[in-house]
This record gives structure tokens, C-alpha cells and sequence, in this order.
């Protein structure tokens, strides 16, 4: 009887799975694939009538909720942006908060347009990963924060020191290349959240502690003794952050790289919210009409109507109003512009013309 | 089985018995089941691959043979930051059965004593023991591990650490104790531990075969770690102090050599053994609670001391009861140890994180994680369920 049993099991298995593997239609899947690779997400997302994007779970001053619930933030007002171009409407915007790990396969499977989560743009992820970057909004690295009590001045002297480490980016990575090519041993301690790293570091478990250089300007403005610590001068790694999309739907890749530009070079011409709705009546400059929709067809080009920059920059205003009404001098976090300033300005942030 | 005796019957097998013998059909419907659910579970496997990949997903494993690039703090095996993906994942599953094992030792042991001293007739043990319990296994055990970090981070800073006689050091970056260097001859030190230990084993059978013929007991207790102890010593000095010992030095920021326990893995360690401790001094409470009274009363009749009567009739009748909720603790304490992140013990949870967000491979490391504690479970599972079978009742 068991003998038998065996045999029916074994022989419906083989059954099934040779019915199985012929069983997968092969038109079927391949519209599968069109749907959600190449398919026009811009007629999706219009459809659909909201913008799904993918933020942080939240991380002061690039996401977060304001006091009547609604998620604020230097990351979340590019997805608003988006939205306000594509239909017109900033707060027509579905967000999606995502961890570390959840995040690469939540925007693969299509269940998000767009992330705009603090990603760092690597080769891998552009190629391997199989996602598209749109541009760079925010130039980080990572730094070190160490007790001015040490006597070191650079973070090359950390020979046999302990460092604690805030997981969840390629933290670890630069840290391990960085003590690799200068010889020097030390001692590793990841821990997954800024807070518990932070307590670490306080109780001197850690001699150093290491993030990107954006979050420890605003841990050290949290110390009590903030003037007993110091910052160390070596940035050990290159963190360009900024939102991407599925590779494989250009037409969506070039709208939002172009609305990030457009934010950017709103700052250039010196289009702000406040000013924004005259100039769409026309000025003397060809390149604001251009990029405002009064002079020729740059919106036909992306499949937009003329208004889409205007209503992009009217959402929370240019590159530089952004970045003061959520990180800059006057906030919590107090960063200042450095290597994001204009190239103008002294920085690298640097857009494409308009033309 | 009669008709198979006779041939004749055996040839009549006609197609519509497969429907009219019950056997047959019952056959035949089982058979059909089965066949449904394997298609059903094939479809389903089959249709993920196929979504995967066409999300872009499904990638493969080969990334565990990339480089790692990134440092772990306790290691068991040879590691840097040059080894691949898939030799961390190993350094992060053996701390992670290292914690396990630890703590399914001690757990067991303050568990043991904690269910007995809960039924002591003294009032005020069995009441604290209570409040132990009580108090313990209804507090999440996350703010439990970082309760035990915190506490330790609050021991003296490394600079002040505490030390005895400059080769031990407490601080709250862990305890650095001195770690062996094993020179020739070390060899026959460890051998002479290893011989101890058996022969330790060969006296107490000889010694319970002579209590059976002559009623005499050895002082065993004695016996065994005495042996244990003093024979490696014994030879250790006889062969000129063969292995020696690397004392740890303060440096500059830190102790340097010897061996580092860090805070990360006790904090972990005591909270999963006092957690799960909890919950099997409850398992062991009731497990003598359910030894009938007269099995106790008969042994006093027979004037046994109170700690042979614990020892020899109780606990051996009680651990029929015990074992098998026991090890849904054991298995609940090893997969509790993956809350480790939390605190940075480099478990493989904690690693695995850091190779899925360097490597991007969610749903393959997540699958690595699966597997791992699955097998380690199954294993948990099936020594506990062999040993629960060796001491049931051997009815006659």
C-alpha cells in the first residue's frame, strides 16, 4: 500500500510539472512583460488619476509627516512635482514608504511610477538592477563624527578604533574600502537604526561614528555637547542620491529627468513659485519661454501640455526653495548648499539647457 | 489476501473494479488529489518564476561568489573584507548558532532551577520566582535585548576598564580575555581533556553497575571534574607549558589581541536565555505538577531524601511532559536570535541585510535566510525528538 502510494505521488508530480511546463501561454507572458516594462507609464499614470511613488519610511527632512498627517520633505516634493506636471495636480500622489530592503523590488514589480527614497546612484543598480536613474538631487558622502578628546585629526590615524555604523546603504562597503587602501584595522559595529548607532556612539562604545555626511550634520546638532565633537574632513565615499525609474519606458525616464532639470534650471533663471504664473505669460528670456511653454514645442516632445514646467516649479517652488524649506540653513537639519549649489555658485549641481 | 492465492481470481481483474472495489476507488481518488495539488503548487511555482522574471527579479544565486567588501566584527572562521558574499552569509549563520546553542544551555539551566524553586513551599522563593516569570515573559523580548546593551554600555568606558591581573578587561566594549597560542605538544593537552572526559564517563557506569551489586555509591561529583581538571594540568606541565597565551595591551583607542567578547553578543545572549527561560520554568511546573502525588508520597514511605526523590522519580517522569513544549522554546529562542540587528551582533540577519542592500538580491538572500533557519529548526527538532523518544516509558 505505501509502495503504491509512493508510486502515485511520483508519477502525478512528473504529470504536473510536464503539464506545467507546457501550460505557460507564451503570448500571455510576453504581454505580461510589455505591461509592466515598456508599456507607456505616462498613459497609466493619467488613467489612474494619481502618481504612485515611492518614499522613506521617514528620515527628517526628506520625508516626513507635517502635523496634520501629510508627508513633507525634500524627496517627497520631487514626487509632487511629478505629479503637478504629469496631471496637474501636486497632491494627486499615492505614497509608498519603503525600507532599504523593500524598495528596489516594490518599483521592479511595477507596484510604483517612480522612487524617490535617498538612492545613491551606482553602476550596478543602473545596469544590474535594471533601473534608470533621472539625475542627481542631492551630492552626499560619507563622513565621520568623532570626540575632539581623541587628539586625531583625520580619520587616516583611526588605527585599531571602533567604529559604529547606521546600516542600510553601502555604509559598510565604503568604510571596509577605505580602511583596506589605507592599511588600517579597526572594528566594525552596524547597527540598523540612527538611533540606537547614536546611543552607541554617546556611551562610547564606538570611538567613531560613520553615516552619510547629511545625517551627521543633523545627529550632531542633536548632542548636548555638540562643541566636544568634530566632524572629520574626509568625505570616504560619493552618495549622489536621486529618484529613479524601470528601465525600458524612455518617454517616463526623460518626463521626470526633465522635471528634475527643470527645478533645477528654475533656480538658474531665477523662476521661483512667487513669480512663476506671470512668467508663463511670456518674458524677454527665450529660454524661460521655452521652458514655460510660451515659445516652441518642448512639451509636445515629451508628450506633456505646455504647462507642465509651470505647474512643477508652482508645486514647492524651484531647486533652491526646495532644498531651504526642508534642509537648508533654516531647518532643523541647517545643511548648507556646499557641493549643491549651482555650478554658478561654487557648487556641482549642474543642469542640462533647455533647448 | 486470499483471492491472491488463487490465480484464477487474480486474472478476472476487470477495468470497472477500479470504480466498485472500495480499495481501487479509494486508490484511484487519493491519487487524483494528489495530482490536483502538485499541478496546483507546480502553477503557483511555475507562475512566480515566470513574474519574477519578467519584473527583472529573478537574477540568480550567483552573486554569493562576488566580493563582500565589507568587514565583520566576531568571526568564526577565517574572514575579511576581501571573501565573498557567501562566506559571510556563513560567518553570520555560525554566530547565529552560536548564540542558539548558548543560549538554549542556559535557558534550560535557569529554567530547570526556576519551575522547581517555583514550587518550593517557601513562601518567599516561589513568590519571587513568580514575579521573575510573570514579569520577564510579558515584556517584549526586542526592548529586552536593547535593555541588556544599554546596561552593559553603561560599564566603564575602555579606557577605565576593570582588569584582573592586566590579562582580563571589562569595559563596555566587551571582555577581552587572553586567547591560547598552541605551541608543539599542545596537542597532548587537549588529548589528556578529551581522555578525562571519557574516562569520567567509564567510572560513573562502573560506578551505578557497583551500586546495583553492592548498594555503595561513589562520590562522583568529585570524581569527574577533578579528573577532568587536574589531568590536562598535569600534563600541560609535564610537557613544559606547551601553549601559551596572548594577553590583550591597551592601544591607543582600544585593547589590542586576546580574544573580545563583545556587549552586543552578551546583551543578546542573557536576554534569550532569561526570556526563554521564563517561559520553560513554566513547562517544567507543569511538567512535575503532573507526576501523581502518590508517586512522591510512596517515595517518602521509602524514606528517599528530598532531592534523590526530585532527582530519581520526579524529574524522570516529569520530563515526558516537558520535552516536547521544550522544544518549540528551543526553536522560538533561535529564531528569536535574528532581532539581533537591532543591537549589531552580526548574526545572519544582520549580514544577510548588508549583502541584500549592497547586492540588491532581495528575494534570493531572504530565501538564503528561509532555508537557514528552517534546517537549523528541522535539526533542533529532530534531536529533541529523538531524545524524547529514548527516555518515554519503556512499558513492559
Amino acid at each position: 500500500m505505501k509502495n503504491k502510494f509512493l508510486v502515485a505521488i511520483v508519477a502525478s508530480a512528473t504529470i504536473a510539472l510536464a503539464a506545467c511546463d507546457g501550460g505557460i501561454d507564451p503570448k500571455a507572458a510576453k504581454d505580461k512583460e510589455s505591461s509592466v516594462t515598456n508599456a507607456g507609464t505616462l498613459d497609466d499614470v493619467k488613467k489612474r488619476g494619481h502618481l504612485n511613488c515611492g518614499i522613506n519610511t521617514g528620515l527628517p527632512g526628506f520625508a516626513y509627516t507635517d502635523d496634520k498627517g501629510n508627508w513633507q520633505g525634500f524627496d517627497v516634493a520631487f514626487c509632487q512635482a511629478l505629479a503637478a506636471a504629469v496631471l496637474g495636480d501636486p497632491s494627486k500622489v499615492k505614497y509608498k514608504n519603503l525600507t532599504g530592503k523593500t524598495r528596489f523590488p516594490t518599483l521592479a514589480s511595477g507596484e510604483i511610477d517612480v522612487l524617490s527614497r535617498n538612492t545613491t546612484w551606482t553602476l550596478q543598480r543602473d545596469v544590474e538592477l535594471g533601473f534608470t536613474f533621472l539625475g542627481v538631487n542631492y551630492y552626499d558622502g560619507q563622513g565621520f563624527i568623532g570626540r575632539k578628546s581623541l587628539g586625531v585629526k583625520s580619520a587616516k590615524e583611526l588605527d585599531g578604533a571602533s567604529v559604529c555604523i547606521q546600516t542600510g546603504t553601502t555604509t559598510e562597503l565604503n568604510l571596509a574600502d577605505f580602511f583596506r587602501a589605507n592599511n588600517i584595522k579597526y572594528e566594525p559595529v552596524p547597527i540598523e537604526t540612527n538611533s540606537e548607532a547614536r546611543a552607541g556612539y554617546l556611551a562610547e562604545r564606538c570611538d567613531v561614528y560613520t553615516t552619510d555626511a547629511s545625517g551627521l550634520a543633523a545627529t550632531k546638532s542633536t548632542f548636548k555637547d555638540a562643541d566636544k565633537h568634530m566632524v572629520f574632513p574626509e568625505i570616504i565615499s560619493k552618495e549622489p542620491l536621486g529618484p529613479l525609474v524601470r528601465q525600458g519606458d524612455d518617454q517616463w525616464a526623460d518626463i521626470g529627468r526633465w522635471v528634475l532639470n527643470a527645478l533645477i534650471v528654475g533656480e538658474e533663471l531665477g523662476i521661483t513659485k512667487a513669480n512663476v504664473a506671470t512668467m508663463s505669460s511670456g518674458t524677454k528670456n527665450p529660454e524661460i519661454n521655452r521652458l514655460l511653454g510660451t515659445e516652441g514645442s518642448i512639451a509636445k516632445w515629451l508628450g506633456l501640455d505646455p504647462k507642465w514646467a509651470m505647474r512643477a516649479i508652482s508645486a514647492n517652488g524651484n531647486y533652491a526653495e526646495i532644498f531651504e524649506k526642508y534642509i537648508g540653513k533654516n531647518t532643523p537639519l541647517g545643511l548648507a548648499r556646499g557641493q549643491n549649489a549651482l555650478y554658478n555658485k561654487g557648487g556641482i549641481l549642474y543642469a542640462p539647457p533647455v533647448r | 489476501m486470499a483471492q491472491n492465492r488463487d490465480p484464477s481470481i487474480k486474472k478476472s481483474f476487470r477495468l470497472i473494479q477500479l470504480w466498485t472495489d472500495e480499495r481501487w476507488r479509494g486508490l484511484i481518488f487519493q491519487f487524483l488529489l494528489i495530482l490536483a495539488l502538485c499541478i496546483l503548487v507546480a502553477f503557483i511555482i511555475s507562475n512566480t518564476i515566470q513574474n519574477l522574471k519578467t519584473a527583472g527579479m529573478a537574477s540568480g544565486y550567483d552573486f554569493i561568489f562576488d566580493t563582500a567588501s565589507f568587514d565583520i566584527n566576531q568571526r568564526l572562521i577565517e574572514y575579511s573584507s576581501t571573501s565573498t558574499y557567501g562566506r559571510a552569509i556563513i560567518v553570520g549563520g555560525l554566530n547565529t548558532i552560536v548564540v542558539a546553542i548558548l543560549g538554549i544551555f542556559a535557558s534550560t539551566i535557569i529554567g530547570f532551577i526556576a519551575g522547581i524553586l517555583r514550587l518550593s513551599r517557601n513562601f518567599l522563593i516561589s513568590r519571587l520566582v513568580g514575579i521573575y516569570v510573570e514579569f520577564i515573559r510579558n515584556v517584549p523580548v526586542l526592548l529586552q535585548i536593547i535593555f541588556w546593551w544599554v546596561i552593559l554600555l553603561a560599564l566603564p568606558k575602555v579606557r577605565d576598564s576593570l582588569s584582573i591581573g592586566d590579562s582580563i578587561f571589562l569595559s563596555n566594549r566587551g571582555i577581552r580575555l587572553p586567547s591560547p597560542i598552541y605551541e608543539e605538544g599542545s596537542f597532548w593537552v587537549l588529548a589528556a581533556f578529551i581522555i578525562a572526559i571519557a574516562l569520567s564517563l567509564i567510572i560513573r557506569r562502573w560506578s551505578f553497575k557497583r551500586q546495583e551489586v553492592t548498594g555503595q555509591t561513589l562520590p562522583i561529583w568529585i570524581i569527574a571534574p577533578a579528573l577532568i581538571i587536574f589531568l590536562p594540568v598535569i600534563i600541560f606541565f609535564m610537557l613544559g607549558q606547551p601553549i601559551g597565551f596572548e594577553t590583550p595591551v591597551r592601544s591607543k583607542f582600544n585593547l589590542r589581541g586576546g580574544f573580545n567578547v563583545t556587549p552586543e553578543f552578551v546583551a543578546l545572549w542573557l536576554a534569550l536565555s532569561t526570556y526563554t527561560a521564563a517561559f520553560i520554568s513554566e513547562i517544567v511546573r507543569a511538567g512535575i505538577s503532573s507526576v501523581s502525588a502518590g508517586q512522591k508520597e510512596a517515595a517518602r514511605a521509602l524514606g528517599l531524601k528530598q532531592n534523590i526523590t526530585m532527582r530519581k522519580i520526579i524529574l524522570p517522569q516529569a520530563l515526558r511532559v516537558i520535552i516536547p513544549p521544550l522544544t518549540s522554546q528551543y526553536l522560538n529562542l533561535t529564531k528569536n536570535s535574528s532581532l539581533a540587528v537591532a543591537i549589531g551582533y552580526q548574526d545572519i540577519v544582520s549580514i544577510g541585510d548588508t549583502v541584500l542592500n549592497q547586492s540588491g538580491r532581495v528575494l534570493e538572500v531572504i530565501s538564503i535566510f528561509m532555508l537557514f533557519y528552517l534546517t537549523l529548526s528541522l535539526a533542533t527538532s529532530a534531536f529533541m525528538n529523538w531524545y524524547n523518544k529514548k527516555i518515554n516509558l519503556i512499558e513492559r
